[in-house]
């Protein structure tokens, strides 16, 4: 496969679900960082993190807000490890139809992890930073763009920009004109 | 606004299905911060001298601390006040946890229940939701399982819940109430289970704000780093196997026997192993970097969590081993019962039939083996079936039920409550102080931030003093450097020394700090995360009123006062302020009173333990005053120095 022999920097949060004691510090600092302005309120309902915990089962998951998405899932996995059984929902990061995690306690709207971009930079994101136990750790690490990839992604960024410009039938109308030239 | 605080107390009148948000006045949070020191005002003006732990006029308080819900590490301890039925004064009683933070998102600082409900019920609280609901579907449960089944109902893994077991339903005077692995004990279980409650169930989705947010933020970045670091905080007991402290020094059996040289390195090492191939994990209360609880795992029985000294207290009351504690917590947790007084009540019936006060006629089919005659002993008391329904009101009251000299065999009680099982040698006079006038019941909830012993040399003090960064004032410095026998100590430095290690409690119990990074950590050196040095900073920050050294000192004077003033005009004096007579084998009781009669006056006290008139007014307690002169407790004549204040503010602390 050919590379451009560009690379992008891959953002990871490693959780080891052993490691964590469930202190709930880190939905804390995130809610502090997220409020406006910055730390003025205190509310680990809007964190974008969230430790699933059942003290009776011994379950603890620290699970990061991915995104919304329109509709729950037609089934459910149900997993066994180690004996203990998870529901595929306590992994599941998605602000879904389905329950109440990782939307505004007003409003209702969506929650999404953003990796506390800020200028300048953090060390890490803030959950990183307050968790004392090593249950959440940051890592960074840099991949290579593949070519064809980088390609499309170009060409993609470039139709979306004349179609949002001039819209979509004057875009495909062009792009037949061209087509017949050649 | 209010800050730190919500300025919202949730009133539930249970008889009455009364709900009501009550605005507070913020000058209390100024005097009372918050916690126990809010809620013993509280007690104060609203239960009569006369009120009955059990009656409907008695109140279940829940408090959090004005520091819950701020990023401020380890607060979280919420405080839980009412008139205990085993005392008959303020109970005094605290567990950790996610209880208090989630009740200030939910927008209350207290909880108050008065009356009584006529059925099993149980509270759901959800932020403006809050309503009285069935429990009898929850009747006879367990207090972890009460809090699993709430959450599955509720739909939600982060509802709080804090629930009784049967103990407490049943009022069992030794009942705990329990919120996940963390309990509280020492009085108001029973009062929630006569008040038909078996279950607090909270949730939150509001902001906590503070007053000066980024600058509270960065400090608390460093306070919740220099926790996680410094072994000058949490419970070592968590991380060290070494217990030889207790076994080889505390009382076994009913505060009976000292078995010196029990404690062996194979000993450890075997118990090490038992340990750690039953432990699942440590687990953390909100927002702290520690993590004291163990979570174990024993075949066949429920997980429990345990944390310091309870994990001890089963199988030393009972002549065993830790795999007997492991055997019978997971039970007693769901049951509901103290793992601290409890255990001593059984071991004093077990002293009672080998002295044949108790006879197979109160205890048909007793097991001969020491540990299954506690399996009997917690399902006679949990169902008060028998004389299970004597023994469940506590040592001190079911030996005067008993009668037949079984009085003598109450011989580690004060105020009418079980202490720790420590019988020693010399006096030490502090810790005399603070058993004989403690109203919190349990020397762990008084001392902690002075040393119990001195060191043995000049340089090992020297080395000492230069880590010890939570020392509030010089005095406690030449104390200590001139402290060379244990019970060789002066009157003043006695009374100091107790005033001291009261304060941190106090002003703990009242903003919600647990005294693991406090109020008992700076005995054993530096490195503890709070003291009267950082904490009037702490407090500005997050709630905008100012506060400085004197002045927390001062909201410490108050609480505690009040604390006593509660108790003082339920009819506790002097006569009350009595260690238990063995607890010492050299005593020397003119010592002893004369050293009462200090405290007394450090305190601005009478020679009755009661506060003066100037001594209430001085600490703005007019209210209370008031209320003594009418009910012919002062006369206003007392004369009585005003109390000492250990503390100045200073610009450089040393």
């Amino acid at each position: 496969m050919s590379t451009t022999g560009r690379k992008r920097v891959i953002k990871e949060i490693k959780v080891d679900i052993k490691k964590c004691t469930g202190c709930r510090s880190c939905e804390l600092a995130c809610s502090a960082f997220h409020a406006m302005p910055r730390f003025s309120s205190i509310n680990p309902s809007r964190a974008r993190i969230r430790v699933f915990m059942d003290e009776v089962n011994d379950l603890y998951v620290p699970l990061r807000a991915g995104g919304y998405i329109q509709a729950e899932c037609n089934g459910r996995n149900l997993y066994v490890i180690e004996g203990k059984e998870y529901s595929e929902c306590i992994f599941c990061p998605a602000s879904c139809p389905s329950r109440r995690y990782f939307k505004e306690p007003d409003s209702g709207l969506p929650l999404k992890c953003d990796m506390c971009e800020d200028i300048p930079p953090l060390d890490a994101p803030m959950c990183v930073q307050a968790c004392k136990f090593e249950a959440l750790t940051y890592h960074t690490r840099e991949e290579e763009i593949n070519e064809e990839e980088g390609k499309y992604d170009e060409i993609e960024t470039a139709y979306r920009h004349l179609i949002k410009k001039h819209g979509k039938s004057k875009v495909l109308e062009m792009f037949n004109r061209f087509n017949g030239e050649e | 606004m209010r800050y730190a605080e919500t300025g919202i107390n949730l009133e539930i009148d249970l008889s009455r299905r009364n709900i009501e948000r009550v605005e507070t006045d913020p000058r209390d949070t100024e005097l009372f911060l918050g916690g126990q020191g809010t809620a013993a005002k509280i007690i104060f003006e609203r239960v009569p001298a006369d009120c009955d732990a059990f009656s409907p006029d008695n109140l279940l308080i829940f408090s959090t601390g004005l520091l819950h819900g701020t990023p401020v590490p380890s607060a979280n301890r919420v405080a839980v006040n009412t008139i205990s039925p085993q005392t008959n004064l303020l109970a005094h009683s605290l567990m950790g946890g996610f209880f208090g933070p989630e009740m200030k998102h939910a927008g209350y600082d207290k909880i108050i229940l008065k009356g009584k409900a006529p059925e099993l019920s149980y509270i759901y609280i959800n932020n403006d939701t809050v309503e009285i609901r069935d429990a009898s579907h929850l009747k006879g449960m367990g207090c972890t399982e009460t809090g699993d089944v709430l959450k599955k109902e509720l739909k939600d893994d982060k509802v709080q819940v804090v629930a009784i077991g049967l103990a407490g339903e049943n009022r069992v005077y030794t009942a705990s109430m329990d919120h996940g692995h963390s309990s509280a004990a020492r009085g108001p279980a029973p009062v929630m289970g006569d008040k038909r409650i078996k279950a607090i169930a909270v949730r939150g989705t509001r902001n906590v704000n503070v007053a000066h947010p980024g600058e509270l933020f960065a400090l608390c970045m460093k306070l919740h780093k220099k926790i996680a670091e410094s072994d000058g905080c949490g419970d070592w007991m968590a991380v060290d196997e070494d217990d030889s402290f207790h076994h080889d020094n505390f009382a076994w059996g009913n505060a009976r026997t000292r078995r010196r040289g029990f404690w062996s390195k194979e000993l450890e090492e075997r118990w090490k192993r038992l340990k750690y191939d039953h432990m699942e994990r440590q687990t953390s209360c909100y927002n702290c970097p520690k993590k004291c609880r163990n979570v174990i795992k024993w075949p066949g029985k429920n997980r429990f969590g345990y944390k310091c000294y309870g994990k001890d207290t089963y199988h030393m009351a009972a002549f065993k081993e830790l795999d007997f504690s492991y055997e019978i917590l997971g039970i007693a947790q769901e049951y509901g019962l103290d793992s601290y007084s409890t255990p001593q009540v059984f071991a004093f019936a077990v002293e009672l039939y080998e002295a044949g006060i108790l006879t197979d006629k109160d205890l048909p089919g007793f097991p001969s083996d020491s540990g299954d005659r506690f399996f009997y002993l917690m399902e006679k008391v949990v169902h008060r079936e028998g004389i299970g329904d004597i023994l469940a009101d506590g040592v001190w009251h079911a030996a005067r039920r008993i009668g037949k000299g079984a009085e003598k065999f109450d011989h580690n009680t004060i105020k009418r409550f079980e202490q720790l099982p420590i019988k020693l040698g010399k006096l030490n006079p502090p810790y005399f102080l603070m058993i004989a006038t403690a109203e919190k019941m349990a020397i762990t909830q008084i001392e902690g931030s002075f040393p119990q012993d001195p060191l043995p040399t000049v340089e090992e003090r020297e080395a000492f003093i230069k880590r010890w960064e939570a020392v509030p004032d010089e005095r406690f410095i030449k104390y200590f450097m001139e402290w060379e026998k244990r019970n060789e100590i002066s009157n003043e430095a006695s009374c100091a020394i107790t005033d001291w290690n009261e304060a941190m409690h106090y002003i703990d119990d009242a903003i919600g700090l647990c005294g693991f990074v406090s109020s008992f950590r700076g005995q054993f050196g530096g490195g503890v995360a709070y003291h009267m040095n950082n904490i009037p900073e702490i407090l500005t920050l997050a709630t905008g009123i100012h506060f400085d050294k004197e002045k927390l000192w001062r909201c410490f004077q108050r609480n505690r006062t009040l604390v006593r003033a509660v108790n003082v005009k339920r009819g506790m004096r002097r006569k009350d302020e009595r260690p238990p007579e063995d607890h010492w084998a050299i005593r020397d009781k003119g010592f002893e009173q004369r050293l009462l009669d200090d405290y007394y006056a450090f305190k601005g006290w009478t020679k009755d333990g009661i506060p003066s008139k100037a001594t209430l007014d001085f600490l703005n307690l007019e209210f209370v005053s008031r209320n003594f002169l009418e009910n012919n407790i002062l006369t206003g004549e007392e004369n009585v120095p005003l109390p000492v204040v250990s503390v100045k503010n200073r610009e450089a602390q040393p």
